[in-house]
């Protein structure tokens, strides 16, 4: 798939002689170094990444870090000082300020942290801002306004003034006049900081539904590690006006890149991010095609076990076996494993997450097989849910 | 020691320029004196002053009342005061600083809020312009009497630009300042949705500025009141005048009556500005 976002090199500097503080930037010098200097301040240095069509990819890093410097740079609030941006394929760095205004208006919207609401126009007018720029008709810019403001479930205060409105409230509006304009992208700097916890959870689980709704690229801005794991597909970090590490919120958690980001993620709580996947071991299993009870007493003797998982050839999950059964099935000479297979198998899918695993793990005499689509991918133990919330022992790959 | 020095020619440059100008620009000088003047005039004169006293002081009492959100008292202190003048005899006085006034405040608008855009768009017109601003609001107002006379002959004229160039700044510079307050987030909204600078002016920073112009503006219909009464130095017509006539004779009773009908206006049109930036804002 094509990125609909591509940005290469793109460097900001700010001060008068940003070319010298590129070069010493190329020698490896520190922002700091390069502040001393020159008196420049690097707000970025060299951001390369691409963004997926549809994908909500999160920029995160401290303040300081240069991230609401790197999400002007992509619609050119900030003059970028070396680098493209391409939008499907189009370079904006390169762009006439008309083309530029065109991109603007068309396929990139903004949603500010503070909201930056117009406060002497309404609700709707605020939504209707940036078709009325366009010059669309009213008729239709207010139909679009509306449709915006309902899908943020703001149907009923479009009359309303933005002080009037509750800073969650208000935030919607800043939302809606961004979708008004049907964009394609949508970038979000730091959008739901201003908010208190509770509506912040709340605009967070919107966003992601109208996300599901909508398969909207977004680019969200942030300094909350738990919000960038809980909406982002992808999380790029920051530090010092670099990108230090992208991945998924897995890859971040489990392989942080260096000291910086292990530092940012100590603080997590685990065990809200951890899935299935990233506990689980690989099972030893019998096939019911061509195994018998001998042969599932003998293979638990050897690995030490008192039960274990039986499958067939496609690896379907069919149920497990104890090893007091077998043996009783061996004292009687039953061939067939099915007369002794139990099938209340406790089972998670592989994004269970692991405060959901607790819950079924604690109940249960075996381990807990993780399926996916019937087929089992692994099993967890109870040692594996200790070890992993203690912060060791975590797989990334695949074990199935 | 000093002494020796020779002095410095400034006074023959400034003459000489003054006649350079008024010698070079007198195809723009000429019709102002020769047409604006006389219109003003007329307007004051025979206009305004045809208008019956009652009905003017009636529109003038329901303006009130509403633009001070449907109070009585501005009202009442309209009419009573406008009826005092009325009894002094000095209406046609007021009808001439009126006209006076309502002319160099709005010519004074009309080119001060789009100078303090510029300035607030470029950083090298604000710098050149903040020195210039303050060397025409220290210098005493006096001094503007002697060019524009000399360019408008004597009457109404070099009164309202004698008073233009002393009112204007304050629009000029509070324009300025509205616009570069606007805060930071929302101009990136507007650029961020695509707006043209001239979107950008009229959608958003215009409205968002609009009470701290309208305090300029107020300032300057004040400012240009007073200027206008100094005016009658070189001929403006008025109550100003009222009051030159009375010093002359050393009539502490006229030039107090005259005097009161200035405080009178000054009040009313400071209201009138005041409760029209409240209203709207």
């Amino acid at each position: 798939m094509v990125p609909i976002i591509k940005v290469e090199n793109l460097s900001k500097v700010f001060g008068k002689k940003p070319q010298v503080a590129l070069e010493l930037l190329d020698e490896g010098k520190s922002k700091d170094e390069i502040l001393e200097q020159t008196g420049n301040t690097v707000g970025v240095n060299r951001a390369t990444f691409d963004v997926e069509e549809g994908e909500i990819f999160v920029i995160m890093g401290l303040s300081g870090s240069g991230k609401s410097t790197l999400v002007r740079l992509l619609n050119r609030l900030i003059e970028p000082t070396e680098g493209s941006v391409y939008i499907n394929e189009q370079n904006l760095a390169k762009m006439d300020k008309k083309e530029l205004r065109q991109i603007r208006r068309e396929k990139m919207s903004m949603v500010f942290q503070k909201f930056a609401l117009f406060p002497f126009r309404t609700v709707l007018e605020n939504a209707e801002y940036g078709l009325e720029i366009q010059g669309i008709d009213k008729e239709q810019r207010k139909e679009k306004a509306e449709k915006a403001l309902e899908l943020v479930g703001l149907g009923g205060y479009i009359n309303q003034l933005p002080a009037q409105l509750s800073g969650g409230m208000q935030q919607r509006v800043g939302l809606a006049r961004a979708l008004a304009n049907d964009p394609e992208v949508l970038l979000m700097d730091e959008a739901f900081s201003a908010l208190d916890p509770l509506i912040r959870k709340e605009m967070q689980d919107e966003l992601l539904d109208l996300q599901d709704r909508m398969k909207k690229t977004i680019i969200f801005i942030t300094h909350d590690l738990d919000e960038a794991l809980r909406i982002g597909d992808r999380i790029a970090l920051m530090k010092d006006g670099s990108i230090v590490q992208i991945g998924s919120p897995e890859d971040i958690l489990v392989n942080p890149a260096n000291e910086y980001v292990e530092k940012f993620v100590e603080d997590v709580d685990r065990s809200k991010v951890l899935t299935a996947e990233n506990i689980m071991k690989r099972p030893e299993t019998i096939n019911i095609e061509k195994h018998g009870p001998r042969v599932a007493l003998e293979r638990m003797k050897e690995e030490g076990l008192s039960s274990m998982y039986v499958v067939d050839r496609q690896r379907k999950l069919h149920g497990y076996v104890t090893a007091d059964d077998a043996s009783a099935a061996v004292k009687k000479d039953t061939k067939d494993l099915n007369e002794i297979l139990r099938t209340d198998v406790p089972t998670v899918t592989p994004t269970t997450t692991m405060t959901e695993i607790f819950n079924i793990i604690y109940n249960s005499p075996v381990p807990v097989a993780v399926v996916d689509d019937g087929t089992l991918k692994g099993i967890i133990v109870r040692g594996a849910v200790i070890a992993a919330l203690a912060g060791s022992e975590v797989n990334t790959e695949d074990v199935g | 020691m000093l002494d020796k020095l020779p002095k410095l020619e400034v006074a023959q440059p400034v003459r000489d320029l003054t006649d350079w100008i008024k010698e070079k620009f007198e195809f723009i000088f000429n019709p102002i004196k020769d047409d604006f003047g006389p219109f003003l005039e007329k307007l004051s004169e025979e206009w305004l002053a045809a208008i019956p006293a009652w009905l003017f002081i009636l529109i003038v009492a329901v303006l009130a009342f509403f633009v001070s959100g449907k109070k009585f008292g501005f009202a009442i202190f309209s009419v009573l005061g406008l009826v005092f003048i009325y009894n002094q005899g000095q209406w046609v006085e007021l009808m001439f600083t009126f006209v006076l006034v309502i002319a160099a405040s709005f010519l004074a608008i009309i080119i001060g809020i789009p100078i303090g855009i510029l300035m607030s768009k470029s950083k090298v017109i604000q710098s050149i312009l903040t020195p210039v601003l303050d060397f025409m609001q220290t210098m005493p107002a006096f001094v503007y009497l002697i060019p524009t006379a000399a360019f408008f002959a004597i009457g109404m004229p070099p009164g309202v630009f004698a008073a233009l160039i002393f009112a204007a700044p304050p629009t000029i510079r509070l324009t300025n300042l509205g616009i570069r307050q606007v805060s930071k987030e929302l101009v990136e909204a507007s650029e961020a949705f695509g707006s043209t600078g001239l979107q950008k002016l009229i959608k958003v920073e215009l409205p968002m500025a609009k009470s701290t112009i309208m305090a300029g503006i107020n300032q300057t219909v004040m400012l240009s009141l007073s200027m206008v009464v100094v005016a009658s130095m070189i001929g403006a017509p008025g109550l100003g005048r009222e009051v030159i006539r009375a010093l002359q004779r050393a009539d502490v009773g006229a030039g107090f009556v005259a005097g009161l009908g200035i405080v009178i206006l000054a009040i009313i049109i400071d209201r009138f500005t005041q409760y029209m930036n409240k209203g709207k804002a």
